[in-house]
């Protein structure tokens, strides 16, 4: 088509499609009110509370309400005080809460996948459907059976006990790994911590806190999500590997590829979406782990299970400071959103604008 | 396109705001017969089964409309309720948490316009007064108590007079006892427990007044000193060190000869161990003399409520000497007046030492914003076998003057 005929046909276009816009927006427009009444509507409200000293009682747009500024978030960074310490200790443990989940249910549920793939498994459905079974009870019934499988006298310690292994106090112990290791190797006195870590630190809790390590506590927690979100993740990989042309396996075994080769080269390579997908859910959702700590430790013991969003549960609804309690969630807000970028730009396709060389092109030079 | 964006959600902010029944201002009341929801947070199925039955009993004789809702968290509940500006007319307010309450408004402070308000012990009264007013009627209350196990108690040669009556004659029988291979004494950590102690040296994190911090008190300090001594001497034990819950456990376990614990240890004994035997006695007195904790509960209107004349006669039928009577009999509370005492006795006569408790006890920490206070001091009293006591109390200290100066 000629140009002419082309701004041509875009001018009639308009004329004739001036209409739909106005339909299109008619379309929308339940959604925008639905969203906009129930998430954007209590967004601006929650931030509202953020910048006051609402007490919880009436209204927080009520006259008497004092408006605080930025004082709520100051005193979780700037003042000392009990606020920022709970909420750093809150900021470390999920800290170490995501750094351990989250490769943990991306590798767990990749293998699971991985596994149930395979042409020769007989009964792959019955694996499917037990490996998904975690991810549709609910997280409170599920929470509830960890409680009684890792209790002093429970199910694990027994276990460990015909093994010969003395088990920890699982739900009672607040010593950090990291902590323990140190002290199983002679490195450090967690009893007399090292005084280069112990005095000195960054907002208000020394090193020696900081580099804790998750506590066995969390450790159980972490274990409880590791096996419940697998399944739901092993499915998305599942749905991915199916995607994958048998072609392209195929002609890397007939170009003598070994199993390994075909997985790290060619499998691996076409599930990058979906591994970003699985990377970015299990990110938001470990900074959002609520429902196992309520039901399973409220923050025991010693703090060490407290995360961001329990403790702005708890700041609002039994402290009555529903300012600080919303500032959290904010601050909480905008980790998950600097993380996800974050992850975005590591996992990025690094060698799009570079002329591509396909896998078998490296392989062929580097036989010939 | 960002700041229409953002000018709609300001429109719609301020429409929400002015919207009725969201605002603030006195609650029109009204008279005649009433609906009155009533929020308790119940110990078990029998206080629920009890308090429906009064309230139903109640309300079949005054002609107002009352239910009994039982709350699964009621920190919870309350404070959506309380935002939502929708409160129950009458719920549970614990002791610990009472100022928090008082301090934001929640509460109408009715009680000192009872007729029997003089009735109710002092300690209790006080642990629900603020700002000079007294709140709200008191439920019900449980003292701390020594217990001992008569068999364990006569393994080690000991007789009835023997129990401690003072940290000295403690810390002797302790030692007896350690000496004949028995754990002596297993202590829950907490400052529910271990605040009896610094009680009887004549300390207490807060002023009478609530109004400012006197944790790093040296009375204090020479409370934990001693239980420190205990601990490290292998005289004391925390419950989690013997492999159990909670004190009651490790007691009823028949694994320590005494113990420390409320009105509550005798339903938690009879339901799982019944077999053991056991008697209760006042708690060793300290320096500065006797002294135990009460665990309270009153029964608070809300501020908010429409039928607040109405809420208030409720209460007033709750807390009558035969009501409280009936409670004591369904789930083992000790009744919070004074006229109902000879009546408890005569029932219970081997309650009196926890209804002893009542002249020098003293309810949990009176002032707003100590509840994580108090919850980060109990997570440093787990290592007080390790810790510097003065340390502790340091910590405390600028924790409290931090809670109490906003």
């Amino acid at each position: 088509m000629s140009a002419t005929g082309q701004a041509a046909s875009r001018r009639r276009s308009r004329g004739v499609r001036g209409n739909e816009t106005v339909a299109g927006w008619l379309f929308v427009a339940p959604m925008i009110a639905i969203l906009g009444l129930f998430l954007l509507l209590p967004i601006g409200m929650a931030l509202w509370v953020s910048l006051t000293g609402w007490d919880g009682q009436g209204s927080p747009f009520a006259a008497g309400v004092p408006f605080v500024g930025a004082a709520n978030y100051t005193s979780l960074f700037l003042q000392e005080g009990l606020t920022r310490e709970q909420f750093m200790i809150s900021i470390r443990n999920n800290l170490y809460y995501v750094a351990v989940a989250v490769p943990a249910q991306t590798l767990l549920a990749l293998g699971l996948a991985l596994v149930v793939d395979q042409r020769w498994l007989r009964g792959r459905t019955f694996f499917r459907t037990a490996y998904y079974f975690p991810s549709v009870t609910s997280s409170v019934a599920i929470s509830v059976v960890f409680l009684f499988l890792f209790a002093n006298s429970g199910a694990v310690n027994a276990l460990l006990a015909f093994l010969g292994i003395d088990g920890p106090a699982w739900f009672a112990d607040p010593r950090g790994l990291v902590h323990l290791v140190l002290g199983g190797l002679g490195l450090a006195d967690p009893d007399h911590p090292p005084a280069a870590l112990a005095d000195h630190g960054l907002f208000g809790l020394s090193w020696w806190e900081w580099l804790a390590g998750p506590s066995v506590a969390m450790t159980t927690i972490i274990m409880l999500v590791v096996w419940t979100t697998a399944g739901t993740f092993m499915l998305i990989f599942l749905a991915a590997l199916q995607d994958v042309p048998p072609q392209l396996d195929e002609a890397a075994l007939v170009d003598g590829a070994t199993a390994w080769q075909r997985l790290r080269h060619v499998t691996l390579p076409m599930l990058r979406p979906a591994l970003f997908l699985v990377v970015t859910l299990g990110l938001i959702g470990t900074w959002q782990v609520f429902d196992q700590i309520y039901v399973m430790s409220q923050g025991d013991p010693a703090g060490t299970t407290l995360t961001p969003a329990y403790l702005s549960y708890r700041t609002a609804f039994t402290d009555f400071e529903y300012g600080t309690g919303a500032a959290i969630s904010f601050v909480l807000f905008l980790i998950i959103v600097t993380m996800t970028l974050l992850q975005r730009w590591i996992m990025r396709d690094r060698d799009v604008p570079a002329p591509r060389r396909r896998w078998w092109q490296v392989w062929r030079r580097s036989r010939s | 396109m960002v700041g229409r964006a953002v000018a709609a959600a300001a429109l719609v902010l301020a429409l929400a705001a002015c919207g009725e029944g969201f605002g603030g201002g006195p609650v029109p009341q009204q008279t005649g017969p009433a609906t009155l929801q009533v929020l308790i947070s119940s110990s078990g199925a029998a206080e629920t089964r009890a308090v429906t039955d009064a309230a139903q009993r109640y309300a079949a004789a005054s002609g107002d409309t009352v239910t009994v809702i039982p709350a699964q968290d009621i920190e919870q509940q309350l404070g959506q309720a309380l935002a939502g500006s929708a409160p129950p007319d009458v719920f549970y307010v614990d002791a610990a948490r009472f100022a928090d309450y008082a301090s934001v408004g929640a509460l109408e402070p009715y009680a000192q316009g009872l007729p029997a308000a003089g009735d109710f012990y002092p300690a209790l009264r006080e642990a629900f007064t603020y700002d000079g007013r007294f709140y709200c009627a008191p439920k019900d209350f449980a003292t701390l108590a020594l217990q001992v196990n008569e068999q364990l108690w006569a393994r080690a040669g000991l007789g009835a007079a023997d129990v401690p009556r003072d940290w000295a004659g403690l810390r002797e029988v302790a030692a007896r006892i350690r000496d004949a291979g028995i754990v002596p004494l297993v202590l829950d950590s907490t400052f529910d427990r271990i605040g009896a102690f610094m009680l009887q040296a004549g300390g207490w994190p807060v002023s009478a007044d609530g109004k400012s911090a006197t944790a790093d008190s040296p009375q204090n300090l020479q409370a934990l000193e001693y239980v420190q001594g205990l601990l490290r001497d292998g005289l004391a034990r925390y419950p989690q060190q013997v492999d159990t819950g909670w004190a009651g456990e490790a007691f009823g376990r028949g694994m320590t000869a005494m113990t420390i614990e409320g009105n509550w240890i005798r339903g938690a004994l009879a339901a799982d161990y019944p077999a053991i035997g056991y008697t209760v006695h006042e708690l060793p007195a300290g320096p500065a003399g006797p002294g135990t904790l009460s665990f309270t509960t009153c029964w608070g209107v809300s501020a908010r409520s429409r039928f607040k004349e109405q809420a208030v006669r409720f209460v007033q039928a709750m807390t009558t000497a035969d009501a409280q009577l009936a409670f004591a009999r369904a789930y083992g509370v000790m009744p919070s007046i004074v006229s109902a005492r000879e009546a408890y006795l005569r029932e219970f006569p081997a309650d009196a030492p926890f209804l002893a408790g009542a002249d020098h006890a003293r309810g949990p920490v009176n002032a707003p914003r100590m509840d994580r206070v108090i919850s980060d001091f109990d997570s440093q009293l787990q290592r007080l076998a390790v810790a510097d006591p003065a340390a502790l109390l340091r910590r405390l200290q600028r924790n409290t003057t931090a809670a109490l100066a906003r």
